[in-house]
Protein backbone atom coordinates (compact mmCIF):
# COMPACT_ATOMS: atom_id res chain seq x y z
CA UNK A 1 0.00 0.00 0.00
CA UNK A 2 2.70 2.58 0.86
CA UNK A 3 4.40 1.76 -2.46
CA UNK A 4 1.19 2.38 -4.38
CA UNK A 5 0.74 5.69 -2.60
CA UNK A 6 4.29 6.78 -3.30
CA UNK A 7 3.82 5.84 -6.94
CA UNK A 8 0.68 7.96 -7.13
CA UNK A 9 2.54 10.83 -5.52
CA UNK A 10 5.29 10.60 -8.14
CA UNK A 11 2.62 10.83 -10.83
CA UNK A 12 1.25 14.02 -9.27
CA UNK A 13 4.70 15.56 -9.05
CA UNK A 14 5.37 14.69 -12.71
CA UNK A 15 2.03 16.22 -13.65
CA UNK A 16 2.85 19.46 -11.84
CA UNK A 17 6.28 19.58 -13.44
CA UNK A 18 4.91 18.83 -16.91
CA UNK A 19 2.35 21.56 -16.54
CA UNK A 20 5.17 24.05 -15.88
CA UNK A 21 6.94 22.75 -18.97
CA UNK A 22 3.98 22.71 -21.39
CA UNK A 23 2.11 25.72 -20.05
CA UNK A 24 -1.12 25.58 -18.08
CA UNK A 25 -3.30 25.81 -21.20
CA UNK A 26 -2.07 22.50 -22.59
CA UNK A 27 -1.74 20.80 -19.20
CA UNK A 28 -3.28 22.65 -16.25
CA UNK A 29 -1.68 21.94 -12.84
CA UNK A 30 -3.45 19.53 -10.43
CA UNK A 31 -4.75 22.29 -8.17
CA UNK A 32 -6.44 24.13 -11.06
CA UNK A 33 -8.24 20.92 -12.06
CA UNK A 34 -9.23 20.33 -8.45
CA UNK A 35 -10.71 23.85 -8.29
CA UNK A 36 -12.94 23.16 -11.32
CA UNK A 37 -13.95 19.79 -9.86
CA UNK A 38 -14.96 21.63 -6.69
CA UNK A 39 -16.97 24.23 -8.61
CA UNK A 40 -18.79 21.61 -10.69
CA UNK A 41 -19.48 19.58 -7.58
CA UNK A 42 -20.99 22.59 -5.78
CA UNK A 43 -23.26 23.44 -8.72
CA UNK A 44 -24.44 19.82 -8.76
CA UNK A 45 -23.47 19.34 -12.41
CA UNK A 46 -20.70 16.87 -11.57
CA UNK A 47 -23.03 14.53 -9.69
CA UNK A 48 -25.69 14.69 -12.41
CA UNK A 49 -23.23 13.87 -15.19
CA UNK A 50 -21.33 11.20 -13.26
CA UNK A 51 -24.66 9.66 -12.27
CA UNK A 52 -25.96 9.63 -15.83
CA UNK A 53 -22.81 8.00 -17.14
CA UNK A 54 -22.65 5.49 -14.30
CA UNK A 55 -26.26 4.48 -14.89
CA UNK A 56 -25.50 3.88 -18.59
CA UNK A 57 -22.40 1.88 -17.72
CA UNK A 58 -24.31 -0.33 -15.30
CA UNK A 59 -27.27 -0.85 -17.61
CA UNK A 60 -25.26 -1.73 -20.69
CA UNK A 61 -22.75 -3.79 -18.73
CA UNK A 62 -25.47 -5.86 -17.08
CA UNK A 63 -27.23 -6.38 -20.38
CA UNK A 64 -24.03 -7.41 -22.17
CA UNK A 65 -22.95 -9.76 -19.38
CA UNK A 66 -26.32 -11.48 -19.05
CA UNK A 67 -26.94 -11.97 -22.77
CA UNK A 68 -23.29 -12.66 -23.58
CA UNK A 69 -22.96 -15.26 -20.82
CA UNK A 70 -26.16 -17.03 -21.88
CA UNK A 71 -25.01 -17.03 -25.49
CA UNK A 72 -21.53 -18.26 -24.57
CA UNK A 73 -22.96 -21.04 -22.42
CA UNK A 74 -25.23 -22.28 -25.19
CA UNK A 75 -22.45 -22.08 -27.77
CA UNK A 76 -20.00 -23.88 -25.52
CA UNK A 77 -22.38 -26.74 -24.80
CA UNK A 78 -23.99 -27.25 -28.20
CA UNK A 79 -21.88 -27.81 -31.29
CA UNK A 80 -24.87 -26.97 -33.47
CA UNK A 81 -25.46 -23.58 -31.81
CA UNK A 82 -21.74 -22.87 -31.98
CA UNK A 83 -21.54 -23.49 -35.71
CA UNK A 84 -24.70 -21.49 -36.30
CA UNK A 85 -23.74 -18.44 -34.28
CA UNK A 86 -19.98 -18.33 -34.58
CA UNK A 87 -19.89 -16.37 -37.90
CA UNK A 88 -22.20 -13.72 -36.43
CA UNK A 89 -19.98 -13.44 -33.43
CA UNK A 90 -16.89 -12.97 -35.57
CA UNK A 91 -18.57 -10.24 -37.60
CA UNK A 92 -19.72 -8.49 -34.43
CA UNK A 93 -16.27 -8.82 -32.85
CA UNK A 94 -14.65 -7.14 -35.83
CA UNK A 95 -17.20 -4.38 -36.33
CA UNK A 96 -15.68 -1.11 -35.05
CA UNK A 97 -17.49 0.28 -32.01
CA UNK A 98 -18.10 3.54 -33.84
CA UNK A 99 -19.98 1.79 -36.66
CA UNK A 100 -22.31 0.04 -34.24
CA UNK A 101 -22.94 3.29 -32.36
CA UNK A 102 -23.71 5.39 -35.43
CA UNK A 103 -25.93 2.69 -36.93
CA UNK A 104 -27.82 2.33 -33.65
CA UNK A 105 -28.46 6.09 -33.50
CA UNK A 106 -29.61 6.14 -37.14
CA UNK A 107 -31.83 3.08 -36.91
CA UNK A 108 -33.23 3.38 -33.39
CA UNK A 109 -33.03 7.14 -32.94
CA UNK A 110 -31.06 9.49 -30.71
CA UNK A 111 -32.35 7.99 -27.49
CA UNK A 112 -31.30 6.05 -24.39
CA UNK A 113 -32.30 2.66 -25.83
CA UNK A 114 -30.00 3.12 -28.81
CA UNK A 115 -27.14 4.34 -26.59
CA UNK A 116 -27.32 1.48 -24.09
CA UNK A 117 -28.04 -1.12 -26.76
CA UNK A 118 -25.06 -0.02 -28.84
CA UNK A 119 -22.68 -0.24 -25.89
CA UNK A 120 -24.04 -3.63 -24.86
CA UNK A 121 -23.69 -4.91 -28.41
CA UNK A 122 -20.05 -3.86 -28.41
CA UNK A 123 -19.29 -5.78 -25.24
CA UNK A 124 -21.53 -8.80 -25.82
CA UNK A 125 -19.39 -10.80 -28.30
CA UNK A 126 -16.41 -10.42 -26.00
CA UNK A 127 -18.32 -11.90 -23.04
CA UNK A 128 -19.77 -14.65 -25.21
CA UNK A 129 -16.35 -15.75 -26.46
CA UNK A 130 -14.87 -15.79 -22.95
CA UNK A 131 -17.78 -17.69 -21.42
CA UNK A 132 -17.84 -20.12 -24.35
CA UNK A 133 -14.26 -21.04 -23.48
CA UNK A 134 -15.42 -21.76 -19.93
CA UNK A 135 -18.44 -23.75 -21.06
CA UNK A 136 -16.22 -25.93 -23.23
CA UNK A 137 -14.06 -26.70 -20.22
CA UNK A 138 -16.98 -27.74 -17.99
CA UNK A 139 -16.26 -30.93 -16.03
CA UNK A 140 -18.16 -33.84 -17.60
CA UNK A 141 -17.79 -35.90 -14.45
CA UNK A 142 -19.64 -33.33 -12.36
CA UNK A 143 -22.27 -33.08 -15.06
CA UNK A 144 -22.89 -36.81 -14.79
CA UNK A 145 -22.98 -36.56 -11.02
CA UNK A 146 -25.68 -33.90 -11.34
CA UNK A 147 -27.67 -36.15 -13.66
CA UNK A 148 -27.42 -39.19 -11.40
CA UNK A 149 -28.55 -37.24 -8.35
CA UNK A 150 -31.29 -35.61 -10.43
CA UNK A 151 -30.38 -32.00 -9.63
CA UNK A 152 -32.95 -29.52 -10.91
CA UNK A 153 -32.12 -26.89 -13.52
CA UNK A 154 -31.64 -24.12 -10.99
CA UNK A 155 -29.48 -26.19 -8.67
CA UNK A 156 -27.34 -27.36 -11.59
CA UNK A 157 -26.77 -23.78 -12.70
CA UNK A 158 -26.04 -22.48 -9.21
CA UNK A 159 -23.96 -25.29 -7.79
CA UNK A 160 -22.37 -26.98 -10.79
CA UNK A 161 -22.12 -24.64 -13.78
CA UNK A 162 -21.74 -21.09 -12.46
CA UNK A 163 -18.92 -21.92 -10.03
CA UNK A 164 -16.96 -23.39 -12.93
CA UNK A 165 -17.68 -20.34 -15.07
CA UNK A 166 -16.78 -17.91 -12.27
CA UNK A 167 -13.16 -17.32 -13.36
CA UNK A 168 -14.33 -16.72 -16.94
CA UNK A 169 -17.10 -14.39 -15.78
CA UNK A 170 -14.57 -12.56 -13.63
CA UNK A 171 -12.25 -12.13 -16.61
CA UNK A 172 -15.15 -10.88 -18.73
CA UNK A 173 -16.17 -8.48 -15.95
CA UNK A 174 -12.68 -7.09 -15.54
CA UNK A 175 -12.08 -6.42 -19.22
CA UNK A 176 -15.75 -5.55 -19.67
CA UNK A 177 -16.12 -2.78 -17.15
CA UNK A 178 -13.25 -0.74 -18.57
CA UNK A 179 -14.32 -1.41 -22.16
CA UNK A 180 -17.91 -0.44 -21.43
CA UNK A 181 -17.17 2.86 -19.75
CA UNK A 182 -14.85 3.90 -22.52
CA UNK A 183 -17.50 3.19 -25.13
CA UNK A 184 -20.20 4.88 -23.04
CA UNK A 185 -18.21 8.11 -23.23
CA UNK A 186 -18.14 7.90 -27.03
CA UNK A 187 -21.87 7.21 -27.16
CA UNK A 188 -22.48 10.26 -24.98
CA UNK A 189 -20.18 12.42 -27.03
CA UNK A 190 -22.07 11.51 -30.21
CA UNK A 191 -25.66 11.63 -29.16
CA UNK A 192 -26.56 12.30 -25.52
CA UNK A 193 -27.32 15.66 -23.85
CA UNK A 194 -25.58 14.80 -20.56
CA UNK A 195 -22.95 12.55 -18.99
CA UNK A 196 -19.18 12.67 -18.75
CA UNK A 197 -18.79 12.03 -22.48
CA UNK A 198 -21.04 14.95 -23.31
CA UNK A 199 -19.08 17.27 -20.99
CA UNK A 200 -15.82 16.15 -22.56
CA UNK A 201 -17.30 17.02 -25.95
CA UNK A 202 -18.09 20.51 -24.67
CA UNK A 203 -14.59 20.87 -23.28
CA UNK A 204 -13.19 19.79 -26.64
CA UNK A 205 -15.16 22.48 -28.46
CA UNK A 206 -13.79 25.09 -26.06
CA UNK A 207 -10.29 23.53 -26.03
CA UNK A 208 -10.67 23.54 -22.25
CA UNK A 209 -8.27 20.87 -20.92
CA UNK A 210 -8.98 21.79 -17.29
CA UNK A 211 -12.66 21.01 -17.70
CA UNK A 212 -11.88 17.83 -19.60
CA UNK A 213 -9.67 16.54 -16.80
CA UNK A 214 -12.14 17.73 -14.17
CA UNK A 215 -14.70 15.31 -15.58
CA UNK A 216 -12.46 12.49 -16.73
CA UNK A 217 -10.46 12.02 -13.54
CA UNK A 218 -13.35 11.78 -11.03
CA UNK A 219 -14.96 9.24 -13.34
CA UNK A 220 -11.81 7.14 -13.55
CA UNK A 221 -11.71 7.31 -9.77
CA UNK A 222 -15.30 6.13 -9.57
CA UNK A 223 -14.61 3.15 -11.84
CA UNK A 224 -11.49 2.24 -9.86
CA UNK A 225 -13.55 2.37 -6.68
CA UNK A 226 -16.14 0.05 -8.21
CA UNK A 227 -13.41 -2.38 -9.22
CA UNK A 228 -11.80 -2.32 -5.77
CA UNK A 229 -14.88 -2.29 -3.57
CA UNK A 230 -17.35 -4.35 -5.60
CA UNK A 231 -15.68 -6.52 -8.26
CA UNK A 232 -12.69 -7.69 -6.23
CA UNK A 233 -14.64 -8.61 -3.07
CA UNK A 234 -17.06 -10.63 -5.21
CA UNK A 235 -14.13 -12.40 -6.85
CA UNK A 236 -12.64 -13.19 -3.47
CA UNK A 237 -15.98 -14.52 -2.28
CA UNK A 238 -16.50 -16.89 -5.20
CA UNK A 239 -12.96 -18.25 -5.03
CA UNK A 240 -12.91 -18.71 -1.25
CA UNK A 241 -13.11 -22.52 -1.60
CA UNK A 242 -9.74 -22.76 -3.36
CA UNK A 243 -7.26 -24.30 -0.94
CA UNK A 244 -4.59 -21.82 0.08
CA UNK A 245 -1.10 -22.84 -0.90
CA UNK A 246 0.72 -24.08 2.20
CA UNK B 1 -35.58 -64.99 -8.07
CA UNK B 2 -33.17 -63.55 -5.61
CA UNK B 3 -32.55 -65.00 -2.17
CA UNK B 4 -33.70 -61.70 -0.71
CA UNK B 5 -37.08 -62.89 -1.89
CA UNK B 6 -38.17 -59.61 -3.44
CA UNK B 7 -39.18 -58.70 -6.97
CA UNK B 8 -36.65 -58.05 -9.67
CA UNK B 9 -35.37 -54.48 -9.54
CA UNK B 10 -32.74 -54.40 -12.25
CA UNK B 11 -32.51 -56.35 -15.45
CA UNK B 12 -29.41 -56.04 -17.59
CA UNK B 13 -29.31 -57.42 -21.12
CA UNK B 14 -26.46 -55.78 -23.00
CA UNK B 15 -25.95 -57.46 -26.37
CA UNK B 16 -23.14 -55.27 -27.61
CA UNK B 17 -21.33 -52.12 -26.52
CA UNK B 18 -18.59 -50.68 -28.67
CA UNK B 19 -16.42 -47.66 -28.15
CA UNK B 20 -14.61 -45.60 -30.70
CA UNK B 21 -10.99 -44.88 -29.94
CA UNK B 22 -9.40 -41.56 -30.84
CA UNK B 23 -7.74 -43.28 -33.81
CA UNK B 24 -11.22 -43.90 -35.24
CA UNK B 25 -11.43 -47.69 -35.00
CA UNK B 26 -14.25 -49.01 -32.85
CA UNK B 27 -13.76 -51.92 -30.53
CA UNK B 28 -16.07 -54.16 -28.61
CA UNK B 29 -16.08 -53.40 -24.90
CA UNK B 30 -18.99 -55.57 -23.72
CA UNK B 31 -20.69 -58.53 -25.37
CA UNK B 32 -23.72 -60.49 -24.10
CA UNK B 33 -23.74 -59.29 -20.54
CA UNK B 34 -26.97 -60.31 -18.85
CA UNK B 35 -28.08 -60.66 -15.24
CA UNK B 36 -30.85 -59.40 -13.02
CA UNK B 37 -30.91 -58.25 -9.43
CA UNK B 38 -33.74 -58.68 -6.96
CA UNK B 39 -34.72 -55.98 -4.51
CA UNK B 40 -32.26 -55.74 -1.66
CA UNK B 41 -29.72 -57.99 -3.32
CA UNK B 42 -26.04 -57.10 -3.00
CA UNK B 43 -24.08 -58.01 -6.09
CA UNK B 44 -20.35 -57.71 -6.65
CA UNK B 45 -19.12 -57.25 -10.19
CA UNK B 46 -15.62 -58.68 -10.59
CA UNK B 47 -13.24 -58.43 -13.48
CA UNK B 48 -9.74 -57.45 -14.54
CA UNK B 49 -8.84 -53.85 -15.23
CA UNK B 50 -10.14 -52.59 -18.56
CA UNK B 51 -12.76 -55.32 -19.00
CA UNK B 52 -15.60 -52.82 -19.10
CA UNK B 53 -16.90 -52.61 -15.53
CA UNK B 54 -17.16 -48.84 -15.42
CA UNK B 55 -18.67 -48.86 -18.90
CA UNK B 56 -21.34 -51.34 -17.74
CA UNK B 57 -22.17 -49.24 -14.68
CA UNK B 58 -22.63 -46.18 -16.89
CA UNK B 59 -25.07 -48.10 -19.08
CA UNK B 60 -27.00 -49.26 -16.03
CA UNK B 61 -27.09 -45.77 -14.54
CA UNK B 62 -28.42 -44.34 -17.81
CA UNK B 63 -25.41 -42.11 -18.41
CA UNK B 64 -24.64 -43.81 -21.71
CA UNK B 65 -27.48 -44.84 -24.01
CA UNK B 66 -25.47 -45.86 -27.06
CA UNK B 67 -25.49 -49.66 -26.94
CA UNK B 68 -27.41 -52.64 -28.25
CA UNK B 69 -29.67 -54.25 -25.71
CA UNK B 70 -31.69 -53.03 -22.78
CA UNK B 71 -31.41 -52.08 -19.13
CA UNK B 72 -34.70 -52.28 -17.25
CA UNK B 73 -35.31 -50.39 -14.03
CA UNK B 74 -38.54 -49.24 -12.38
CA UNK B 75 -39.74 -45.93 -13.85
CA UNK B 76 -39.68 -44.21 -10.48
CA UNK B 77 -36.44 -45.00 -8.75
CA UNK B 78 -33.56 -43.23 -7.16
CA UNK B 79 -30.02 -44.15 -8.03
CA UNK B 80 -27.15 -43.42 -5.70
CA UNK B 81 -23.77 -43.70 -7.32
CA UNK B 82 -20.22 -43.69 -6.06
CA UNK B 83 -18.04 -42.98 -9.07
CA UNK B 84 -14.51 -44.27 -9.45
CA UNK B 85 -13.34 -40.75 -8.47
CA UNK B 86 -15.13 -38.87 -5.66
CA UNK B 87 -16.68 -36.21 -7.96
CA UNK B 88 -17.56 -33.76 -5.22
CA UNK B 89 -18.31 -30.10 -5.89
CA UNK B 90 -15.01 -28.46 -4.85
CA UNK B 91 -16.70 -25.09 -4.24
CA UNK B 92 -19.24 -26.43 -1.77
CA UNK B 93 -18.61 -27.70 1.75
CA UNK B 94 -19.09 -31.35 2.65
CA UNK B 95 -22.45 -30.59 4.25
CA UNK B 96 -23.57 -28.63 1.18
CA UNK B 97 -22.40 -31.43 -1.13
CA UNK B 98 -24.64 -33.85 0.76
CA UNK B 99 -27.58 -31.46 0.81
CA UNK B 100 -27.34 -30.52 -2.88
CA UNK B 101 -27.37 -34.20 -3.88
CA UNK B 102 -30.75 -34.43 -2.17
CA UNK B 103 -29.93 -35.82 1.26
CA UNK B 104 -32.77 -34.81 3.58
CA UNK B 105 -31.40 -33.47 6.85
CA UNK B 106 -32.32 -35.53 9.88
CA UNK B 107 -31.50 -38.56 11.97
CA UNK B 108 -30.68 -40.81 9.02
CA UNK B 109 -28.17 -38.38 7.56
CA UNK B 110 -26.59 -37.84 10.97
CA UNK B 111 -26.23 -41.60 11.40
CA UNK B 112 -24.60 -42.05 8.00
CA UNK B 113 -22.25 -39.13 8.63
CA UNK B 114 -21.33 -40.58 12.02
CA UNK B 115 -20.83 -44.10 10.65
CA UNK B 116 -18.43 -42.84 8.01
CA UNK B 117 -16.57 -40.64 10.47
CA UNK B 118 -17.40 -37.37 8.73
CA UNK B 119 -18.97 -35.46 11.61
CA UNK B 120 -15.85 -33.32 12.12
CA UNK B 121 -15.52 -32.50 8.44
CA UNK B 122 -18.94 -31.16 7.49
CA UNK B 123 -17.68 -27.58 7.18
CA UNK B 124 -14.61 -28.48 5.14
CA UNK B 125 -14.28 -28.03 1.42
CA UNK B 126 -13.36 -31.12 -0.65
CA UNK B 127 -9.94 -29.64 -1.44
CA UNK B 128 -9.13 -29.85 2.25
CA UNK B 129 -9.87 -33.57 2.49
CA UNK B 130 -7.58 -36.54 1.96
CA UNK B 131 -8.59 -38.94 -0.83
CA UNK B 132 -9.90 -41.43 1.71
CA UNK B 133 -12.11 -38.80 3.32
CA UNK B 134 -13.35 -37.57 -0.06
CA UNK B 135 -14.25 -41.16 -0.95
CA UNK B 136 -16.21 -41.45 2.26
CA UNK B 137 -18.12 -38.25 1.47
CA UNK B 138 -18.99 -39.71 -1.93
CA UNK B 139 -20.22 -42.88 -0.22
CA UNK B 140 -22.23 -40.87 2.30
CA UNK B 141 -23.77 -38.84 -0.54
CA UNK B 142 -24.92 -41.98 -2.35
CA UNK B 143 -26.38 -43.52 0.82
CA UNK B 144 -27.98 -40.38 2.13
CA UNK B 145 -30.56 -40.18 -0.62
CA UNK B 146 -31.83 -43.65 0.41
CA UNK B 147 -31.48 -45.03 -3.13
CA UNK B 148 -33.41 -47.93 -4.59
CA UNK B 149 -30.29 -48.88 -6.49
CA UNK B 150 -26.84 -48.21 -5.12
CA UNK B 151 -23.96 -48.35 -7.59
CA UNK B 152 -20.38 -48.30 -6.37
CA UNK B 153 -17.35 -48.26 -8.66
CA UNK B 154 -14.31 -49.54 -6.76
CA UNK B 155 -15.07 -47.36 -3.76
CA UNK B 156 -12.12 -48.66 -1.74
CA UNK B 157 -9.40 -48.64 -4.37
CA UNK B 158 -6.11 -46.99 -3.41
CA UNK B 159 -7.05 -46.78 0.26
CA UNK B 160 -4.83 -48.49 2.80
CA UNK B 161 -5.88 -52.00 3.80
CA UNK B 162 -7.02 -51.13 7.32
CA UNK B 163 -9.19 -48.22 6.22
CA UNK B 164 -10.60 -50.29 3.35
CA UNK B 165 -11.53 -53.08 5.77
CA UNK B 166 -13.25 -50.61 8.10
CA UNK B 167 -15.16 -48.99 5.25
CA UNK B 168 -16.26 -52.42 4.01
CA UNK B 169 -17.74 -53.18 7.41
CA UNK B 170 -19.42 -49.78 7.45
CA UNK B 171 -20.76 -50.34 3.96
CA UNK B 172 -22.17 -53.70 5.02
CA UNK B 173 -23.93 -52.21 8.00
CA UNK B 174 -25.36 -49.36 5.91
CA UNK B 175 -26.65 -51.79 3.28
CA UNK B 176 -28.18 -53.96 6.00
CA UNK B 177 -29.94 -50.94 7.42
CA UNK B 178 -31.22 -49.33 4.22
CA UNK B 179 -31.88 -52.53 2.26
CA UNK B 180 -30.84 -50.89 -1.00
CA UNK B 181 -30.18 -53.09 -3.99
CA UNK B 182 -26.44 -52.75 -4.42
CA UNK B 183 -24.06 -53.26 -7.31
CA UNK B 184 -20.43 -52.92 -6.34
CA UNK B 185 -17.50 -53.13 -8.72
CA UNK B 186 -14.21 -54.45 -7.49
CA UNK B 187 -11.28 -56.48 -8.68
CA UNK B 188 -10.63 -57.89 -5.26
CA UNK B 189 -12.12 -61.39 -4.93
CA UNK B 190 -12.03 -61.37 -1.14
CA UNK B 191 -13.78 -58.03 -1.02
CA UNK B 192 -16.48 -59.42 -3.30
CA UNK B 193 -16.95 -62.52 -1.15
CA UNK B 194 -17.13 -60.59 2.10
CA UNK B 195 -19.59 -57.98 0.82
CA UNK B 196 -21.94 -59.65 -1.60
CA UNK B 197 -24.59 -62.31 -1.71
CA UNK B 198 -24.11 -62.59 -5.44
CA UNK B 199 -20.96 -62.43 -7.53
CA UNK B 200 -20.85 -61.76 -11.28
CA UNK B 201 -17.48 -62.16 -12.97
CA UNK B 202 -16.59 -60.54 -16.30
CA UNK B 203 -13.91 -61.86 -18.66
CA UNK B 204 -10.97 -59.74 -19.84
CA UNK B 205 -11.93 -57.31 -22.62
CA UNK B 206 -14.29 -57.61 -24.37
CA UNK B 207 -16.24 -58.29 -21.20
CA UNK B 208 -18.80 -61.05 -21.01
CA UNK B 209 -20.18 -62.94 -17.99
CA UNK B 210 -18.03 -65.95 -17.15
CA UNK B 211 -19.43 -66.67 -13.71
CA UNK B 212 -22.60 -65.81 -11.79
CA UNK B 213 -22.47 -67.27 -8.29
CA UNK B 214 -24.93 -66.88 -5.40
CA UNK B 215 -23.66 -67.02 -1.84
CA UNK B 216 -26.47 -68.57 0.16
CA UNK B 217 -24.91 -68.10 3.60
CA UNK B 218 -25.83 -64.74 5.15
CA UNK B 219 -22.93 -62.29 4.76
CA UNK B 220 -22.08 -62.00 8.44
CA UNK B 221 -22.20 -65.76 9.07
CA UNK B 222 -19.66 -66.62 6.40
CA UNK B 223 -16.84 -68.77 7.84
CA UNK B 224 -13.28 -68.49 6.55
CA UNK B 225 -13.52 -72.05 5.23
CA UNK B 226 -16.68 -71.32 3.26
CA UNK B 227 -15.07 -68.16 1.88
CA UNK B 228 -12.01 -70.15 0.80
CA UNK B 229 -14.27 -72.67 -0.97
CA UNK B 230 -16.01 -69.90 -2.90
CA UNK B 231 -12.69 -68.35 -3.81
CA UNK B 232 -11.39 -71.65 -5.16
CA UNK B 233 -14.58 -72.20 -7.11
CA UNK B 234 -14.40 -68.72 -8.70
CA UNK B 235 -10.74 -69.24 -9.55
CA UNK B 236 -11.63 -72.50 -11.30
CA UNK B 237 -14.39 -70.80 -13.32
CA UNK B 238 -12.02 -67.99 -14.35
CA UNK B 239 -9.30 -70.46 -15.35
CA UNK B 240 -11.81 -72.43 -17.40
CA UNK B 241 -12.94 -69.25 -19.17
CA UNK B 242 -9.35 -68.31 -19.97
CA UNK B 243 -8.57 -71.77 -21.26
CA UNK B 244 -11.67 -71.96 -23.46
N1 LIG C 1 -13.53 -42.67 -23.51
C1 LIG C 1 -13.20 -43.85 -24.07
N2 LIG C 1 -13.07 -43.96 -25.40
C2 LIG C 1 -12.75 -45.12 -25.97
N3 LIG C 1 -12.54 -46.26 -25.29
C3 LIG C 1 -12.65 -46.21 -23.96
C4 LIG C 1 -12.98 -45.01 -23.27
N4 LIG C 1 -13.01 -45.27 -21.95
C5 LIG C 1 -12.71 -46.57 -21.83
N5 LIG C 1 -12.49 -47.14 -23.00
C6 LIG C 1 -12.16 -48.57 -23.25
O1 LIG C 1 -13.23 -49.34 -22.78
C7 LIG C 1 -12.73 -50.47 -22.09
C8 LIG C 1 -13.43 -50.61 -20.77
O2 LIG C 1 -13.13 -49.52 -19.96
P1 LIG C 1 -13.69 -49.41 -18.48
O3 LIG C 1 -13.33 -48.07 -17.94
O4 LIG C 1 -15.14 -49.75 -18.50
O5 LIG C 1 -12.87 -50.54 -17.73
P2 LIG C 1 -12.90 -50.98 -16.20
O6 LIG C 1 -13.27 -52.43 -16.18
O7 LIG C 1 -13.76 -50.07 -15.41
O8 LIG C 1 -11.39 -50.85 -15.79
P3 LIG C 1 -10.76 -50.42 -14.36
O9 LIG C 1 -10.88 -51.59 -13.47
O10 LIG C 1 -9.33 -50.11 -14.69
O11 LIG C 1 -11.52 -49.22 -13.87
C9 LIG C 1 -11.23 -50.31 -21.96
O12 LIG C 1 -10.62 -51.30 -22.75
C10 LIG C 1 -10.94 -48.95 -22.46
O13 LIG C 1 -9.81 -49.01 -23.30
MG1 LIG D 1 -13.42 -48.71 -13.97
Amino acid sequence: MPIRLASLLVLLVLWQWGSGLLGSRALPPPLAVLAVVGAEARSGALAVNLGATLARVIASFTLAMALGAALGLVMGRSKMADQLLDPWLIVLLNLPALVIIVLAYIWVGLNETAAIGAVALNKLPNTAVTVREGARALDRGLDEMARIFALGRGARLRHVILPQLAPYLAAATRSGLSLVWKIVLVVELLGRPNGVGFEIGVAFQLFDVTRLLAYALPFVGLMLAMETFIVQPIERHVSRWRPHPA
Amino acid sequence: MSPAGGRTLLEVAVALKTRRAVSGESRVVLRDVGFSLGEGEVCALLGPSGCGKTTLLRLIAGLDKEFEGAVTLPARRRIGMVFQEPRLLPWRSVAENLRIAGAPPGKDLDAIVATLGLAGHLDHFPGELSLGLARRVAIARAFAIAPDLLILDEPFASLDAILARRLRTELTSLVERLRSTTLIVTHDVDEAISLADRIVVLSPAPGRVIADRRIETPRLALTPEAAADIRAELAAMMAAAHGG
